[in-house]
């Protein structure tokens, strides 16, 4: 398999405070990959670095293009899509309004059509929502537009950091079991951090696992998720 | 009774010019949370760019197109060369920034042009409209002009796909860079389009008060006050801001206060929008945790 984002000794933070120091990893092509960690750990600034949202230094690769220069709009159209923390919604727009905003730098009408009603076959309560003020959405209907809006890209790669947060544990089910079959069936590359360490190492095949900047163990999923050591050392359960 | 229709259709009027300058406010300041103090002059100097197509004797509705394109692309620039460096400046720094391009922008069409007051054509001349006893064809030409460019800006953001870009911006930047809208262009793109809305206020007005370089203080006044009472932060609460704030000023000028006192009624509206209910009828109340 080769790899389709590839990190090398990343450098990042916020102001003159460093969170990042020298991360590495890559997300396989077609998998899906879990960065794992507790809180501060920097999960979240690698999902910001990598997207060119905050100061950076280091080796970005993503298929086949340096991106560590680049500005996180031209990232975007090379096809990585990025659902942020906090979802991100356009709380004023209708939730329709919100799916298109996803397509906009698509030039293909037809399959915008297309895709809009496969993310209402995906997520039906956004269909019942459409004409609805985004920002009047549940948390959980908010997280699954997000997911839609950012799939509404047609991306290569799908940045997701923390779906699960804040949510009722049947909406979870729902949306990890919606990011398999979009990994499965549409080949779409997931690249997930998240808090439930659990629910991750279930979906994921690889993982990294992040402590103070660094990653700390690298590997396949099913193998940290049978190591009890590390379970109890860093995953807590 | 005759009279009263006359004032209230002439405020109509003079709201629609308001109406127009209030939403050139309102666009800038949902994306950039400013207000440009230099609209009003913006808009002042387009009006003698049109002054000046005319007198080198092109039609008018050929100079009126050439205005806003030229109000366009100079609206575009000055963002991007003026505006842009002081993106993440303190809000004062802006503020200094939008009265420096208010005072050179009224000098140089003083120096251009001069300080004597020059007439502007209407080009509503007295055959255009069927004749009506309460409006003047000017007034009916300006509130015409003013629904048409209104109906065009709304069909803009609703139903185009720029247009939904720009909104995504305007609310959401970092959003709106993670679905690869440049953000960037798009807040350029909204200072041409409230300079070329500016533009098409400034012609519409240039005829009733004269061409001078101070000419838009006052219609800035009324503007701000329109866009106050709408609500800052909501288009259609600008326009509505807009008629009333001219219906109003024409009825108080013409029957309580006399027509010197008019921008009292503009000043007094600001000040006591902010005192009262400062989010306006339609503005959004935002409530921050401190």
């Amino acid at each position: 398999m080769t790899a389709l984002l590839e990190v090398a000794d990343l450098h990042a933070g916020y102001g003159p405070t460093n969170v990042l120091s020298g991360i590495a990893f890559s997300v396989e092509e077609g998998g899906i990959t879990a960065l794992l960690g507790a809180n501060g750990a920097g999960k979240t600034t690698t999902l910001r670095a990598v997207c060119g949202m905050i100061r950076r230094r280091g080796t970005v690769n993503f298929a086949g293009e340096r991106i560590d220069t680049r500005a996180t709009e031209d990232i975007v159209r090379l096809g990585l899509a990025h659902v942020p923390d906090g979802r991100g919604t356009f709380v004023q727009l209708t939730t329709e309004e919100n799916l298109r905003v996803g397509a906009l730098t698509r030039r293909d009408r037809k399959g915008v059509a297309a895709d809009l009603e496969r993310m209402y076959a995906y997520f039906p309560r956004l269909r019942e929502r459409g004409s609805q003020q985004a920002g009047t959405l549940s948390g959980g209907e908010q997280q699954m537009l997000a997911i839609a809006r950012a799939l509404m890209l047609r991306p290569k790669l799908l940045v997701l950091d923390e779906p699960s947060f804040g949510l009722a544990p049947m909406v979870v089910q729902d949306i990890f079991r919606i990011m398999r079959t979009v990994n499965r069936e549409e080949k779409v590359s997931i690249l997930l951090v998240e808090q439930n360490a659990k629910l991750a190492l279930e979906l994921a095949d690889q993982a990294h696992l992040l402590e103070t900047g660094r990653v700390v163990l690298g590997g396949p999923a099913g193998q940290i998720r049978d190591d009890e050591t590390v379970r109890r050392a860093y995953l807590g359960y | 009774m005759e009279a009263l229709l006359h004032q209230i259709l002439s405020g109509l009027a003079a709201g629609g010019i308001y109406a127009s300058l209030a939403l050139a406010l309102v666009m800038i300041y949902q994306s950039t949370h400013h207000i440009n103090f230099a609209q009003g002059e913006m808009a002042m100097f387009s009006t003698y760019l049109a002054w000046t197509f005319i007198n080198a004797g092109f039609p008018y509705w050929i100079a009126f197109v050439a205005t806003l394109g030229v109000s366009f692309v100079a609206g575009i620039l000055i963002e991007r060369i003026v505006i842009r460096p002081v993106e993440r400046a303190p809000v004062l720094s802006v503020v200094i920034v939008f009265i420096a391009l208010l005072v050179i922008f009224n000098s140089l069409a003083g120096w251009i042009y001069t300080y004597t007051i020059k007439s502007f054509p209407s080009p509503f001349g007295g055959s255009f409209f069927p004749q009506n006893p309460y409006m003047s064809p000017h007034e009916m030409g300006t509130i015409g002009v003013t629904f048409v460019v209104l109906i065009l800006l709304y069909a803009f953001f609703r139903f185009t796909p720029l247009g939904l870009a720009m909104r995504a911006a305007a609310q959401n930047p970092v959003s709106s860079r993670l679905a690869g809208i440049r953000v960037g262009w798009m807040l350029a793109l909204g200072w041409g389009l409230a300079a070329t809305i500016g533009a098409i206020a400034g012609m519409m007005v240039a005829p009733v008060v004269y061409l001078d370089p101070n000419m838009m203080a006052g219609v800035l006044l009324y503007a701000f006050a329109a866009a106050l009472l709408g609500g800052i932060d909501n288009p259609f609460g600008a326009v509505l801001g807009g008629f009333i704030v001219g219906v109003a000023e024409n009825l108080l000028g013409a029957y309580v206060i006399g027509t010197e006192l008019k921008l009292t009624v503009a000043l007094v509206l600001i000040v006591a929008v902010l005192l009262f209910k400062p989010s306006g009828f339609f503005g959004r109340v935002i409530v921050t945790r401190v």
